[in-house]
């Protein structure tokens, strides 16, 4: 009875969780904005999301073939970046717009720096900001198809005229924007789903949206109406609770997490105010991305026995 | 307390928790190795040809760190081979024919325990070294100035998934700790006891209690239940949950005031001061899904893993992997011809399916290692550091502080081999101040 036995170094038992699980459950988690998105858009933002969905996954596929990586499709990464993306874009943007934006997150922000984990800057953000750069591509310009009404251009530009958007509007995402940041109670939905699997902790989301809060709040003079529409509206939740917690691009401590939220928050909110564009999140968790390593060695745990939990 | 220090929740798998121990009758032959234990092996002092009892010294204590071995069987000495343990390491083992009748050694009576020196010496005789896996040979531990100890913990947490063997020691074996309970309050004038459990095992905890009253004489005794969160027996670990307080880097228990012994450690001296009957028999846990009758079993020392299987139905399928002790901290065999060692509390044969490891993948710095670690550490810098053989960088983040737990690898969702860096990363560091010291 002397067949092989496996020899390996301890542990010998896995808590089963993986790179694929875990992007499946931001897909899941998705999910609801993505089917809010395309009923309040149409069957235009389904095809967006097909397509940024398949050329992302297709590129890193066709990428590893040709350079001869073992194949990465499998872990779900490039599918989560291609749907943030589509999220991202207005419903009518031109399709091959589409395309080249999943190219350039995928090939140019991802797998040139060395694929999943490797990547310095979020894919689907860098190609977000890439595409409003080249092409110009604004979200400003689409408009819901389920409802016919003038307002619904977005909020931001709604406020900059000095009209406040109305609640109920703004929950359920009756409005311009981008296919999967008009939402927020799908989105809200995905990110308590993401706390509830521990695939996200509450650290970032909360002190991002806390300071974008609390910074329009007080610019607003005081009007809580006024700062939970800078809130809800702009992509902040869709960032907040599924880009900016992209593990590769984000602290991986309690407290780089806080950091992380804070300097976010602080700058969406310099931009929305300050700066020539309505928009700011997407640069701002750009920024964020790249302080990331300098707030990651801030913010190392103390070693137990050596200042950790005190002694 | 501050806050409790990070774990994980492993699977339980305490099958055999509500079970008592058979006692397994001598097997053909015993192979007994000569290093069972932290420090010098042991030097035999018998020869081929020699008949034996249980209980006969056939290896003497090798230097200050090391323990005398005793035949666990009675029966002739028929050969004393080099053999290769699971360490990796060669080292003498005697093997004993038994002759099936465990005459135990008439010689035997119980030690002369009247100061601290006739203590410590009585340990050292006993032959016991940690049992709970660290083999490191107790009366090394309890040599220390007595006004330093001020707290004595009895580690029952037995947080490894699988393994009972302490929870049979406390459970049934109350008055052997009893015993040793009150020597050493006697002779080493300890003064605090903390009895630490996990949650789950309600049996031993009960019993645990009833031992604080019966112990609790000129003595304060606690018992403290922790939750089930592994590693809650690492060390330093129940050191902080038990006294709060931080063992530092590179320091040993003592240096803060505690003194931690494993709770079968401790009923192994109890049954030797009461009896002198030296260590040779353990209760060992035989479990995993390869194994027909999962059960404690109570076997001499130096019985192979394959009469030790035997003994329980033999096995179902072909194991993927032979464990010594849990599958968080255990030890991989390479074949079942090795024995059950003084500091062996379980075997472990592990099916595919239990032993089925996820695909390793690329890290995606979820920083699921760092949050676990109960130690703070960040495993995928040392893997990084480690990539660049850059020891300083490995010093600096602490790689010496790792226990080795296992937390970082069991969570790690691209199931790096984290521990596996962390070893190679220490036995770096050993080579470079090695090297540092040739120099010098
Ligand atoms: S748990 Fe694994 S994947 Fe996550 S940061 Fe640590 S090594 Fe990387
Ligand atoms: S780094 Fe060491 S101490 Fe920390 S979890 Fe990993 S094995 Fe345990």
């Amino acid at each position: 009875m002397n067949h092989q036995l496996k020899l390996s170094v301890s542990p010998h038992i896995h808590s089963g969780r993986s790179t694929a699980g875990i992007m499946r459950d931001v897909l899941i988690a998705l999910a609801p904005a993505t089917v809010a998105g395309v009923i309040i858009f149409g069957w235009r933002a389904l095809l967006v999301v097909a397509l940024c969905v398949a050329s992302s996954v297709g590129f890193e596929a066709l990428y590893n073939l040709i350079v001869k990586r073992e194949q990465t499709v499998g872990d779900l990464s490039a599918a989560v970046t291609g749907l943030l993306l589509a999220l991202n874009l207005p419903a009518n943007i031109p399709l091959w717009q589409c395309v080249v934006g999943s190219l350039f997150a995928v090939i140019i922000v991802k797998a040139l720096f060395g694929g999943i984990g490797c990547n310095v800057v979020n894919p689907a953000i860098t190609a977000r900001v890439f595409m409003l750069i080249a092409f110009g591509t604004m979200a400003t310009q689409a408009y819901p198809t389920i409802v016919d009404t003038v307002s619904s251009a977005t909020p931001l530009a709604q406020m900059a005229q000095g009209t406040t958007p109305a609640l109920t509007d703004l929950l359920l995402g009756l409005h311009g924007g981008a296919i999967g940041e008009t939402c927020a109670v799908a989105l809200l939905i995905g990110g308590a789903y993401l706390l509830i699997r521990r695939v996200i902790s509450w650290h970032l989301p909360v002190a991002f949206i806390g300071t974008t809060f609390l910074f329009s709040f007080l610019m607003g003079g005081m009007d809580v109406m006024h700062a939970l529409s800078m809130v809800l509206s702009g992509g902040l939740l869709i960032a907040a609770i599924f880009m900016a917690t992209d593990y590769v691009t984000s602290p991986s401590t309690a407290w780089g997490k806080i950091i992380f939220g804070l300097g976010a928050g602080l700058i969406t909110c310099m931009i929305r105010y300050f700066g020539t564009y309505p928009e700011g999140v997407s640069f701002a968790i750009l920024l964020m991305n790249i302080l990331t390593p300098y707030i990651d060695s801030w913010t190392k745990h103390k070693v137990f026995g050596r200042g950790g939990k005190r002694a | 307390m501050a806050f409790s220090l990070h774990g994980v929740h492993v699977p339980h798998r305490k099958h055999t928790q509500d079970q008592s121990a058979a006692r397994m009758a001598p097997p053909k032959t015993v192979t007994i190795p000569m290093s069972m234990h932290i420090g010098a092996p042991a030097r035999p002092v018998v020869k081929v040809g020699d008949l034996v009892k249980v209980g006969t010294l056939i290896a003497e204590a090798g230097g200050v760190v090391s323990s005398p071995i005793y035949a666990s069987v009675s029966g002739k000495v028929t050969k004393i081979p080099d053999i290769l343990l699971s360490s990796g390491t060669t080292a003498p083992a005697v093997v004993i024919e038994s002759d099936g009748e465990m005459t135990p050694e008439e010689a035997l009576m119980p030690p002369v325990v009247n100061s601290r020196d006739s203590l410590l010496e009585a340990v050292r005789a006993s032959g016991v070294v940690g049992l709970g896996g660290a083999g490191f040979p107790t009366h090394v531990k309890l040599n220390v100035d007595p006004s330093r100890i001020e707290y004595l913990i009895i580690n029952g947490t037995e947080c490894e998934p699988y393994i009972t063997s302490d929870t049979y020691t406390m459970t049934e074996r109350r008055d052997d700790m009893a015993y040793a309970i009150e020597a050493l309050k006697t002779y080493l004038g300890i003064k605090n006891i903390i009895i630490g459990i996990e949650s789950n095992k309600k049996k031993a905890i009960k019993s645990m209690m009833q031992l604080m009253q019966e112990t609790a004489k000129n003595c304060t005794v606690s018992v403290k239940v922790f939750p089930s969160i592994y590693p809650q027996g690492g060390e330093k670990v129940l050191i902080y949950h038990a006294t709060g307080r931080v063992v530092p880097v590179g320091k040993l228990p003592i240096d803060v005031g505690c003194i931690v012994l494993n709770c079968t450690t401790l009923a192994a001296i109890g049954s030797y001061l009461k009896t002198g009957m030296p260590l040779v028999e353990k209760c060992v846990t035989v479990d995993g899904g390869a194994v027909k009758n999962a059960q404690n079993v109570i076997v001499p020392i130096g019985t192979s893993i394959a009469d030790l299987f035997d003994f329980c139905g033999g096995l179902t399928v072909e194991p993927a992997k032979v464990l010594y002790g849990g599958p968080m901290m255990g030890i991989a065999i390479p074949d079942m011809t090795l024995p059950v060692m003084k500091n062996t509390n379980a075997v472990l044969a592990l099916t595919q399916k239990e032993a089925a490891l996820p695909q390793t993948t690329a890290c995606i710095r979820c920083g699921s290692c760092t949050n676990t670690c109960p130690f703070g550490l960040a495993p995928a810098m040392f893997a990084k550091a480690y990539e660049k053989k850059d020891t300083v960088l490995l010093e600096e983040l602490g790689i010496n502080a790792c226990m080795e737990c296992g937390c970082c690898s069991f969570v790690c969702p691209a199931n790096r081999p984290l521990v596996q860096t962390n070893k190679l990363s220490k036995a770096l560091l050993r080579e470079e101040k090695a090297k540092e010291d040739k120099r010098v």
